[in-house]
């Protein structure tokens, strides 16, 4: 398997979506290439980190003037 | 999100019975939907559009929208990946006004080659992010997805950061699944190659 194959299967790899034949496959590529290890390892943690981060929260008192201004014009419909 | 059981084995979405409450004129049933999705909304708004204001009106026009075509929706599709798929339309439109004379769509950008294959070669530590204090982070993080093109900002927000399925995504951004699939990986790399920059082992002290 080359750098190219296994990075094609990159997305499913990291969701567990691939058969056991395939999964077989991506593990002896990943034994002799420290290049895709590093690749799969950085690109879940790259997930993770925006996942667990909040970058644009609506703040509380914003959120209150958008939902009076959203039901004020739909009771208007 | 838990789904109601009623008769027989037909399990019906609570947002469904929301939403037939709203089409028969009941307000406060509408107004339960935008408390329950109005932040995924303008966090969504304000990656497509990564303007404030913009983002403030997506949420009221993109809520507005909805109910006014409520009687359009079918229940075929969860009530929420409808709501998202208005709004992003909604925000793509506004990013559009913003950048006057520069065409904005979902197939923006994505002919690019870049970050097909990885070339950083760089390991991160176990908790790069822990370099950094909280603000600092959550700039980096900003800047780096802002640079992606937004066909691919607005995959990887659906997919990664809100967690639609690769179906839902498709179906909210009118591409098909593998479209979807080959968008989502080369943001995902994208990403990971800019936040090396900042999170690759031993930054800080200079050894490689």
């Amino acid at each position: 398997m080359t750098c190219s194959e296994f990075i094609a299967q990159l997305d499913d790899l990291l969701e567990n979506r691939v058969s056991a034949t395939l999964r077989a496959e991506l593990d002896e590529h990943l034994r002799t290439c420290e290049h895709c290890v590093i690749t799969m390892n950085t690109t879940r943690k790259t997930i993770e980190i925006y996942r667990s981060h909040e970058l644009y929260e609506l703040p509380n008192d914003l959120r209150d003037r958008l939902q009076k201004a959203i039901l004020a014009k739909c009771k208007k419909c | 999100m838990p789904n109601i059981q009623t008769q027989g084995t037909e399990e019906v979405h609570p947002d469904v019975l929301l939403v037939n409450r709203a089409r028969a004129g009941d307000v406060q049933a509408f107004e339960k939907l935008v408390k329950q999705y109005d932040r995924q909304v303008f966090r969504i708004a304000q990656h497509i559009t990564q303007n404030r204001e913009d983002a403030e009106d997506v949420v009221q026009d993109a809520f507005l929208k909805a109910y006014e075509k409520l009687d359009q929706f079918q229940g075929n599709s969860k009530f929420y990946t409808w709501l998202v798929r208005i709004a992003v339309n909604e925000s793509l439109m506004r990013l559009r006004k913003r950048r006057t004379g520069r065409m904005v769509s979902i197939d923006e950008d994505v002919e690019t080659d870049e970050g097909s294959m990885p070339r950083d070669l760089a390991d991160w530590g176990p908790d790069p992010e822990m370099q950094y204090g909280q603000s600092e982070l959550a700039d980096i993080l900003r800047k780096t997805i802002q640079g992606l093109p937004p066909g691919f900002r607005t995959v990887f927000v659906l997919r990664d950061v809100e967690g639609l399925s690769t179906e839902e995504t498709a179906e909210t951004l009118g591409l098909s699944v593998p479209a979807v699939k080959s968008r989502l990986l080369r943001a995902r790399l994208q990403l990971r190659e800019r936040l090396s920059r900042y999170f690759r082992k031993n930054k800080r002290d200079g050894v490689k």
